[in-house]
Parts: C-alpha cells; sequence; structure tokens
C-alpha cells in the first residue's frame, strides 16, 4: 500500500514537470528582466543563457512540485553574482549605472528609472533582494532560497537595501 | 521637494511601478509584448538559446513545425533521429507533454535540427520522392508495434498489403485485430506509411489522421486511382 502509493505520487510529479521549452516561454521575460537589472544589458545575453543552460542539465531533476520560478531564479541569482565577481577581477566598476538600461534614453528623466539605477549601486545581496522582492514578487522565503540565506537575513537585507534607497531617493 | 525622508512605501510602489510589465511572465511567448525593447531582448536571447541547447546536443527531444498539404505537421527528434509525428489536431501541447512523460523533459523548439526531415516529407507531398532516407528514433514503438510497425516500413510506395497480411508477416497470422491497434498507434504516420495497409477486401479501414488523408496519400502513391 505503501510502496504502491509512494510510486504513483512520483509518477504524477514526472508527468507534472512542463517540457523545457514551455518552462522557458514562461520564464524567460522575467529571467531577462532580472538579469538586465542584476548585470545590465551588456552582460545579460551571457547570464541569461548560462542560466537556462544550468536550468536544461539540472531540469529533468527537479521536482515538478518545487517553484520553478523561483527555482531558475536562484540560478539568475548566482549567475550574476558570478558575473560581477568576474568583473571585480578585471578590476572593472562593479556597478555601473550606465550599463543598467543605458540605451533607454527615453526613459532616463524618470523618477523610477533613477530608482531603479540607485538599485544597481546597491551591494550585491541588497540588489538582489530588492530585484526579486519588486520585480519578481518574490515572498521572502523564496528570496531567501535564492539568495542562499535565511529568510530572517533576506528580510534583512531587503530592509537595508530600502533605507539606502530612501537616502539617494528625493521625495 | 527633497525631503528625506521618503515614505518606504513611496520607494516600494515606484519599484512596483517600473518593474510592472504588460507581458506577463506566465503567458507563452510573451506575444502581447507591451515593453517592446526588454520583450524582444528576451525572446531573441531565447530563441538564440534554443538554437545552442540543439546544436550542443544538449536537449534531449527538438521539435519543429512542418508545412504540409495538411496543414501544418509537427516534428519531433531525439539524437537518434525523427521520433514523432502528430497531425495538426494533435496539438503541440498534447505532442510535447506525451514526448516529456515517455522520453524526457528536455525539450526545445529547434527548426535546424528537423530540416532533414522537413526537406524529405516536402519532396514526398509534391512527388519527388518515393521512400524516405531520415533516421528514424523507434523508441516510442514497443516490440509487438515494432514487428508490425517493421513490415509496414517495407510495403513499397505505391504498393498495399491487408492487415491480415501484415499480421501474418509480422508472425502473428490471427493478430489482425492487434495490427490494426499497432498501426494506430504509429508514432511517425506518413514517414511509416500505415496509410498503405487496407481492409482484406479492399476497403479503406482506419486511418490515425482521418481517411480522407489516407485516401489522399494512396492516390498521391498512386495506388488509388484519383477521385474523379
Amino acid at each position: 500500500m505503501a510502496r504502491a502509493r509512494s510510486r504513483s505520487v512520483s509518477t504524477t510529479a514526472i508527468s507534472a514537470l512542463p517540457p523545457f521549452q514551455r518552462f522557458l516561454d514562461a520564464h524567460r521575460d522575467l529571467v531577462w528582466r532580472f538579469l538586465v537589472r542584476a548585470v545590465g544589458h551588456t552582460e545579460a545575453e551571457d547570464c541569461f543563457q548560462e542560466t537556462f543552460i544550468a536550468a536544461l542539465r539540472a531540469y529533468p531533476r527537479v521536482r515538478a512540485d518545487s517553484n520553478l520560478r523561483a527555482w531558475v531564479l536562484t540560478i539568475a541569482h548566482r549567475k550574476a553574482l558570478d558575473a560581477h565577481r568576474a568583473r571585480a577581477r578585471r578590476a572593472l566598476p562593479v556597478a555601473d549605472p550606465a550599463a543598467v538600461d543605458g540605451r533607454q534614453s527615453a526613459s532616463a528623466g524618470m523618477p523610477d528609472e533613477e530608482l531603479w539605477q540607485a538599485v544597481g549601486e546597491l551591494p550585491a545581496r541588497q540588489r538582489s533582494a530588492i530585484t526579486l522582492r519588486y520585480l519578481a514578487d518574490l515572498p521572502h522565503r523564496d528570496i531567501a532560497v535564492a539568495i542562499g540565506c535565511s529568510e530572517e537575513a533576506a528580510r534583512r537585507s531587503l530592509h537595508e537595501g530600502l533605507k539606502k534607497l530612501r537616502e539617494v531617493m528625493p521625495a | 521637494m527633497s525631503d528625506r525622508k521618503t515614505d518606504y512605501r513611496t520607494i516600494e510602489t515606484a519599484l512596483r511601478r517600473r518593474a510592472a510589465q504588460p507581458a506577463g511572465e506566465g503567458s507563452a511567448g510573451g506575444a502581447r509584448a507591451g515593453r517592446g525593447r526588454e520583450s524582444r531582448g528576451a525572446a531573441e536571447a531565447a530563441a538564440r538559446l534554443a538554437r545552442r541547447m540543439a546544436d550542443e546536443g544538449l536537449a534531449d527531444v527538438t521539435y519543429a513545425p512542418a508545412e504540409s498539404p495538411f496543414g501544418t505537421l509537427l516534428l519531433a527528434a531525439t539524437r537518434r533521429g525523427l521520433v514523432r509525428l502528430a497531425f495538426p489536431e494533435e496539438g503541440l501541447d498534447a505532442m510535447l507533454e506525451g514526448l516529456a512523460r515517455r522520453i524526457s523533459p528536455r525539450i526545445v523548439e529547434a527548426p535546424g535540427s528537423l530540416d532533414e526531415a522537413r526537406r524529405e516529407l516536402e519532396e514526398y507531398f509534391s512527388g519527388r520522392r518515393r521512400a524516405f532516407e531520415l533516421a528514424l528514433d523507434w523508441r516510442l514503438v514497443g516490440p509487438f508495434g515494432r514487428r508490425v510497425l517493421g513490415v509496414t516500413a517495407q510495403i513499397p510506395y505505391g504498393g498495399v498489403l491487408s492487415y491480415a497480411e501484415v499480421a501474418a508477416d509480422a508472425g502473428s497470422p490471427r493478430g489482425h485485430r492487434a495490427a490494426g491497434n499497432a498501426l494506430g498507434a504509429n508514432p511517425m504516420p506518413i514517414v511509416i506509411p500505415c496509410h498503405r495497409v487496407l481492409r482484406s477486401g479492399g476497403a479503406l479501414g482506419g486511418y490515425g489522421g482521418g481517411t480522407q488523408r489516407k485516401r489522399w496519400l494512396l492516390e498521391l502513391e498512386g495506388a488509388l486511382p484519383p477521385a474523379p
């Protein structure tokens, strides 16, 4: 009885995992926006490719009932951190506000855009927390999973990030 | 104007407003792209990605549409070769879900990987090809089906066999009903020519893609006289 039940559970899990292309279609815009915010347009392309190739490799082992959105953003967050580290090794500025939507001149004067540029200048963890919260709309629990910290630490990063933004933003 | 005590809520609202995207990430393909550039950037990056996944053999299954006189067929291949051909009415989602369940969920759309299959089908439909040469992956066919469809694959262009003859050649002379089921479960119709199997009296019999298509194919091959 117990065996039969566990087998039917695993069968359900396997059959519920969507074909990868559907998973890619469903999350590509979100991952792209996250990466543009996190590393800028220039590096978003490489990070995007690496994120989804890593996801493809691991895909058959993912539990179908897991939060696929949080899962792929976890990978994207790691790839963004890798890109930051690589950039730091190349001794270039860690956060280049111009790289974040630099070509979007039409909205350059918008206060909201300046706000996101300020997000780009936050320390990596705070930037990720803010981006995952307000761009990807992830709950604290999933932000913690994505960043790889406790829920409490995720809350703190978010709060510290908001505090810094409040200091730099005019009313 | 430069009140430093901007409320958190104001900042949160501004962050959300700027992040808001009309093309919801839940909608497949993000076709309703309101924020053009970012969505286009994502779409282009995703297309390059799918090509790379196919080129580097990272995906277990690739698929692509193929235009035909029957409408848009759906083709799917593994590293071994063509594994599925679906008529339009089956629907892309149904085909992909079946492949995800039976082969692997690592499925991406990659037209380039099916160029050969598309070319041979196009030649066949235009009457310029009498036999398919593309590699086939038989993994969706069971042992009995393999025998039945193996016999079927040997029926030459323009020829026909009866269900009873196919069953006999497959080694189960009394299994013509089972043979009929195996033919109905053909994962690669047209390419494995199950349309060349008819009832013993010469009646058309059934066809997974509809008897009208069966008749059309047999007329194309000259096995049936063209309809008046």
